[in-house]
C-alpha cells in the first residue's frame, strides 16, 4: 500500500520541498493563537454567560445600554476628528517642508520621528502634568492672568494629545510622497496659470491623494485602538478601549462575554473603514516616478515667516510634552512621589531603578526575544509570499495580515479568556512572559511582514536561481543570499518595530502579572497611583530607550529614515 | 564533464494553458546551440526547464544518458548565465566567483587555482575585491560567465546573457562568449531574440515560434533555405512577394503580377504542379537593371557607405506586409558605386536571382525550393 503511494509524491517532488513544512509551521501557530482565540472571542459573545446557550443576549445588553453606545460613539468621533486633524496639521508641515526652505527643516524631521516614536500615553500623562488641574500651565495662568484655563480632560484632551502625536505619521507618509511628485508637474501647472493655494489644492493633493487616504486610515485605526490616551486624559469621557478593560478587570461589574461582544463590534468597525479605504484607493490608482524631484523654493518674506511660524509651532507644541515629562522626572518630590517640591534631584530616577528594576529587564527580555521572533517570522513569511506563491502561502499572508485591523485591547483579551485554562491538554500559557511575546509578535509582525515583502521584490528571482544553479541548497541560497540582501531593509525595520514593542500599552495590560509587568506598565500603574515624578523617571528612560533607537536607525539607513515600517 | 543534451516530447504547461505542446531536440556535446525566436515563443521556458527552474509536465530531459526531469537542479551541475547577471551584490567579484566551488568538496588550493585560473580567462582578476555595484555591465557579465564556468559544469545555459548591454558592448561579448566556449569546450545552449546574435555565435540554431520548432539547422542553411515563411521573415530581411507558380512544358514558372516570370529549376518535384505561392525576396537577391525583372519606380534611397539601400514602388507587384515590414515598398541593397545614386522617380527593373529566392506554399507553411536542411525531423517532431 505504502509503495503505491510513493510514485505520485515524487512525481510532484518540487511542490513538497523544506519550505511546506515551514508554512505548515507557520500556518498552526497562527491558527492556535490568533484564528483559535478570535473564533473563541466570537463563540463566547454570542454565549448567554448563565445558560451557557447560543443567544444574541451580550449585544442586545450591548445595544440597550445607552452609556456603551455613547462609548463607541465617543471613541467613532475621537478618531474621526483626531484623523481629520491630524492631516489638516501634518500635510501642510509636510508641504511646507518639502517644497520650500525652511530653516531647520532636518531638525525638525528628527524632531517629528521622535515624537511619532514615543509612546501615545506619554503624550497624554504628560499633558496631564503639564495643563491637568494642578499642571504647570494651569497654575501659571491661574496666578499669573487669573484665568481658568480649559480643562485638558476628556473630548478635547484626549482629541488635542492623539492630534499632536499622529499627526508625525502623516507629515512622514506625505513628505515621503511629496518627494516622489515630479518638478516638471508642478512647473508645468505654474506654466498653464495655477499657482500658490490653487496649485496646492488642485495639483498637489490629488496626486498625493493615495498616500493621503492611507496615512488617514493608519491615523485612525491608531486613535481607534488607543488605550493609553483616553484612560490618561479621558477621565469621565469612556471610549470604547476603556470600556472593554473596564468590563473585562473591573471588579464589580466582571463580565468576559460582553467584552467579548464588545470586541467583536470593534473588530467589525474597523473593518468597514478598512474596506472604505481600500475602495477609496482604487479610485486614485497611479505610479508617479520623479525624475526632477521637487525643488525647495524660497518663498516671499511674508509667506514665509508664516511658514516658519507654523512649522517651529508644531513642532514645538508636538515635542513640548515629553520636553516637560524630562523636565519634571528631575523636580524634587515628596517621599510618597505624590508632589512635585521645589528643587531638583535624581531622586525619582533612584525610586525608580530600585523599586521597578525588575520591570526594566522584563521590558528588555519580553522586547528582545520578541523582537527577534518577530524578524524571524516575517523575514520567512514574506519569503514565502513572494518567492513561493501557492494557495498555502496565500491563506498566511492573509492570516498574518488581520491582526492590522484588529485593536490591540481585542487581540489582549482574546488571548487571555482563550489560554487562561488549558487548551488541547497545553500548560496553562497566561501568567508569564510567554503569551505577552506571543501577542507581540501577532500585533508586530502585519507590519514588519509588509516592508520585508516591500525589500523582497525589489530581489530579481535569477539571483537566487544563480546560486541554486551553482550547487547551493534552497536553505542554503536563503541564508547565504536571500537574507544578507535582504538585511539592511530588515535591520531598519526591527529598530522600528523594536520602538512599538517596548511602548506597547493596550495588549500588554490585559496579559501582564506583577512578575512580568514591563516598563509602560509601571508608567501607567504610577500615573494611577499619582505618582506622576516617578512616572515621568519612567517615561523618560523609555524616551532615552526610544532616542537611542532612532540614533540606530538613522545610522543603518543613513538619514533616510522615512519611518513608515 | 561536458555532456550532450537529448529532451523528448517535452510538455509545459501552466494550468490549461500549454505553452510548448511537444518538442523534441538534441544538442551535441561541446556545440554551441542556440533557441532563437520572438517573445513568448517558449525559449527561455524551455531554457528553464534544462536547468529545474520550470516544472516539467510531460517527456524526457537527459544530460548524457542521465535523465534529469526529477533532479533538484542544484544537483545538476549546470552553468547558468541571467539577463540581469544575477551576480550576489553583497559578495566581491571573487567571493562570486568561488560561490559555486564553496558548495563542492574541493580543497582549498584548488578552490583557489580554479578561482583564478577562470577570473584570469575572463580578465577580471584586477576587479577580484570590487563590489560589483563598482562595475560596469560588460565586467559584470564577465564575472557572471567566470562564475558558471568556474565549477566545471556538464552545461552551460545562457538566457539573453547580452540584451542588458549595449550595442558595442554587446558585439564584443559576443566574441568573448564563442570563444570562451570553444576553448573550454563546453555545451552550450544560448537563449536569444536577436537573429544577428544568434547567427555569429552558433554551431547550430532551433528557430521557435508559439512554442513549437520551426527549423533547427546551422546559420548558413536556415539564413539561405528557411523552412518555412515564418523562419525567412524572422531571420534577416526578407521581401515577401505574391506569385504563382505555373507548369509548361514540365518545366516550373514563377510568374509574378505585372508578367514577370522566370523559370524555376529547384523545385521539389512532388510540388510540380499549378499553385499559388509566397516567394521570399531577400534584399541583396535583386538586381536593378533597365532590361528585365519587375517594373518599379525608385521611392527613396539611403546612402550606409558600403551598401545603398534602395526603396522601389512598384504598381502591380506589392510587398506582404509583416510584423517586421510594414509598408509595400520592395528593398533592395547594393554594394554603392562610385557613380551616381539613382535618382528618386527612376523607372527601373528588378531583376530576380532565382537561384537564390525561396518560394512557400501560400498558407507559409513549406519551403518547395529544394535544398532545406531541417534537422527538426531527426528527433521525432512532426
Amino acid at each position: 500500500m505504502k509503495n503505491e503511494n510513493k510514485k505520485p509524491v515524487q512525481k510532484q517532488k518540487r511542490n513538497y520541498d523544506s519550505w511546506l513544512i515551514v508554512t505548515i509551521i507557520l500556518l498552526v501557530f497562527y491558527g492556535f493563537f490568533m484564528l483559535y482565540p478570535m473564533f473563541a472571542l466570537v463563540k463566547q459573545s454570542f454565549t448567554d454567560k448563565e445558560t451557557g446557550v447560543v443567544s444574541m443576549v451580550n449585544y442586545m445588553e450591548f445595544f440597550n445600554n445607552k452609556s456603551n453606545v455613547l462609548a463607541l460613539q465617543h471613541s467613532f468621533s475621537v478618531s474621526f476628528w483626531v484623523t481629520v486633524f491630524s492631516l489638516l496639521l501634518g500635510v501642510p508641515l509636510a508641504y511646507f517642508t518639502t517644497c520650500y526652505k525652511i530653516r531647520g527643516s532636518k531638525l525638525i524631521r528628527i524632531l517629528i520621528i521622535l515624537s511619532s516614536m514615543s509612546p501615545p500615553f506619554v503624550g497624554a500623562f504628560s499633558w496631564v502634568v503639564f495643563a491637568g488641574n494642578n499642571g504647570i500651565l494651569t497654575r501659571f495662568m491661574e496666578d499669573t492672568f487669573g484665568i481658568n484655563m480649559p480643562s485638558i480632560y476628556g473630548f478635547n484632551g484626549i482629541v488635542l494629545v492623539m492630534t499632536l502625536g499622529f499627526l508625525s505619521l502623516v507629515y512622514l507618509y506625505v513628505s515621503g510622497a511629496l518627494k516622489n511628485v515630479d518638478n516638471s508637474l508642478i512647473e508645468a501647472s505654474a506654466n498653464l496659470g495655477t499657482s500658490g493655494i490653487r496649485r496646492f489644492m488642485k495639483v498637489i493633493i490629488p496626486l498625493i491623494m493615495p498616500t493621503i487616504l492611507a496615512s488617514a486610515l493608519m491615523v485612525f485605526m491608531r486613535a481607534f485602538a488607543d488605550f493609553g490616551t483616553p484612560v490618561f486624559i479621558g477621565k469621565g469621557y469612556q471610549v470604547f478601549t476603556v470600556l472593554i478593560y473596564d468590563q473585562y478587570s473591573g471588579e464589580m461589574s466582571q463580565n468576559k462575554a460582553y467584552a467579548a461582544a464588545l470586541s467583536v463590534i470593534a473588530i467589525i468597525i474597523t473593518t468597514i473603514v478598512f474596506l472604505v479605504q481600500k475602495w477609496a484607493n482604487t479610485k486614485f490608482e497611479f505610479t508617479m516616478n520623479a525624475l526632477h524631484p521637487v525643488e525647495q523654493k524660497k518663498a516671499k518674506p511674508l509667506q514665509s515667516f508664516l511658514m516658519h511660524f507654523y512649522c517651529y509651532f508644531i513642532t514645538f507644541l508636538a515635542f513640548l510634552p515629553q520636553m516637560y515629562v524630562l523636565y519634571s522626572s528631575f523636580q524634587k518630590t515628596s517621599e510618597s512621589g505624590l508632589v512635585f517640591k521645589k528643587g531638583y534631584s535624581l531622586n525619582s530616577y533612584k525610586y525608580v531603578l530600585e523599586a521597578y528594576s525588575d520591570t526594566i529587564w522584563n521590558t528588555i527580555k519580553i522586547a528582545v526575544s520578541a523582537l527577534l521572533l518577530v524578524v524571524l517570522v516575517s523575514v520567512v513569511c514574506a519569503y514565502l509570499v513572494v518567492r513561493r506563491r501557492n494557495i498555502f502561502n496565500q491563506t498566511l499572508d492573509i492570516m498574518t495580515m488581520m491582526p492590522y485591523i484588529i485593536p490591540g485591547s481585542v487581540v489582549g483579551v482574546a488571548l487571555i479568556v482563550t489560554f487562561n485554562k488549558s487548551v488541547l491538554g497545553l500548560p496553562v500559557m497566561t501568567g508569564g512572559p510567554f503569551i505577552m511575546i506571543i501577542a507581540l509578535i501577532i500585533r508586530r509582525s502585519p507590519y514588519t511582514i509588509r516592508s520585508s515583502v516591500a525589500i523582497l521584490q525589489q530581489i530579481p528571482r535569477t539571483i537566487e536561481e544563480a546560486s541554486i544553479s551553482l550547487g547551493a541548497s534552497k536553505a542554503k541560497t536563503f541564508f547565504t543570499v536571500t537574507l544578507p540582501m535582504m538585511l539592511n531593509g530588515v535591520v531598519s525595520g526591527a529598530i522600528l518595530s523594536w520602538v512599538s514593542i517596548i511602548t506597547e500599552l493596550s495588549t500588554a495590560i490585559y496579559l501582564f502579572t506583577y512578575r512580568t509587568r514591563t516598563m509602560t506598565i509601571s508608567v501607567y500603574e504610577l500615573v494611577t497611583k499619582g505618582s506622576y515624578g516617578y512616572a515621568s523617571a519612567m517615561a523618560s528612560i523609555l524616551t532615552v530607550f526610544t532616542v537611542i533607537s532612532l540614533v540606530l536607525y538613522m545610522v543603518v539607513t543613513k538619514g533616510e529614515g522615512s519611518g513608515t515600517a | 564533464m561536458s555532456v550532450g543534451i537529448k529532451i523528448n516530447h517535452a510538455v509545459k504547461a501552466y494550468g490549461d494553458n500549454v505553452v510548448i505542446p511537444d518538442l523534441s531536440l538534441e544538442v551535441q556535446d561541446g556545440e554551441f546551440f542556440t533557441l532563437l525566436g520572438p517573445s513568448g515563443c517558449g525559449k527561455t521556458t524551455l531554457l528553464r526547464m534544462i536547468a529545474g527552474f520550470n516544472s516539467i509536465e510531460g517527456g524526457d530531459f537527459y544530460f548524457g544518458d542521465k535523465r534529469i526531469n526529477d533532479l533538484d537542479p542544484a544537483k545538476r551541475n549546470i552553468g547558468m548565465v541571467f539577463q540581469n547577471y544575477a551576480i550576489f551584490p553583497h559578495l566581491t567579484v571573487e567571493k562570486n566567483v568561488q560561490f559555486g566551488l564553496k558548495n563542492r568538496k574541493i580543497s582549498k588550493e584548488d578552490m583557489e587555482r580554479d578561482t583564478k585560473q577562470f577570473m584570469d580567462l575572463m580578465h577580471i582578476t584586477e576587479y577580484k575585491d570590487r563590489m560589483p555595484e563598482r562595475l560596469s555591465g560588460g565586467q559584470q557579465q564577465r564575472v557572471a560567465l567566470a562564475r558558471a564556468l568556474v565549477i566545471k559544469p556538464d552545461v552551460l545555459l545562457m538566457d539573453e546573457p547580452l540584451s542588458n548591454l549595449d550595442a558595442k558592448l554587446r558585439v564584443e561579448m559576443r566574441t568573448v562568449i564563442k570563444q570562451i566556449q570553444r576553448e573550454v569546450g563546453i555545451t552550450n545552449v544560448y537563449v536569444t531574440h536577436d537573429q544577428e546574435e544568434a547567427m555569429s555565435v552558433s554551431d547550430r540554431i532551433a528557430v521557435m515560434n508559439l512554442g513549437e520548432i520551426q527549423h533547427i539547422g546551422k546559420p548558413k542553411d536556415i539564413y539561405q533555405r528557411p523552412a518555412n515563411l515564418f523562419v525567412a521573415s524572422f531571420i534577416g530581411r526578407t521581401n515577401l512577394v505574391n506569385a504563382k507558380l505555373v507548369m509548361k512544358d514540365g518545366q516550373a514558372h514563377l510568374c509574378f503580377a505585372d508578367g514577370y516570370s522566370l523559370v524555376m529549376d529547384n523545385i521539389l518535384p512532388e510540388e510540380m504542379h499549378d499553385q499559388d505561392v509566397i516567394v521570399a525576396v531577400r534584399p541583396e537577391e535583386v538586381v536593378i537593371n533597365n532590361e528585365e525583372g519587375i517594373h518599379g519606380k525608385v521611392d527613396d534611397s539611403v546612402f550606409l557607405g558600403l551598401n545603398t539601400h534602395y526603396y522601389i514602388l512598384s504598381d502591380q507587384v506589392h510587398c506582404i506586409h509583416t510584423e517586421d515590414k510594414d509598408d509595400d515598398r520592395f528593398e533592395l541593397i547594393q554594394e554603392s558605386m562610385i557613380d551616381e545614386i539613382i535618382p528618386n522617380g527612376s523607372e527601373v527593373r528588378l531583376k530576380i536571382k532565382k537561384e537564390k529566392v525561396n518560394v512557400f506554399t501560400a498558407d507559409g507553411s513549406k519551403n518547395i525550393v529544394k535544398g532545406v536542411k531541417n534537422d527538426k525531423y531527426l528527433y521525432g517532431n512532426d
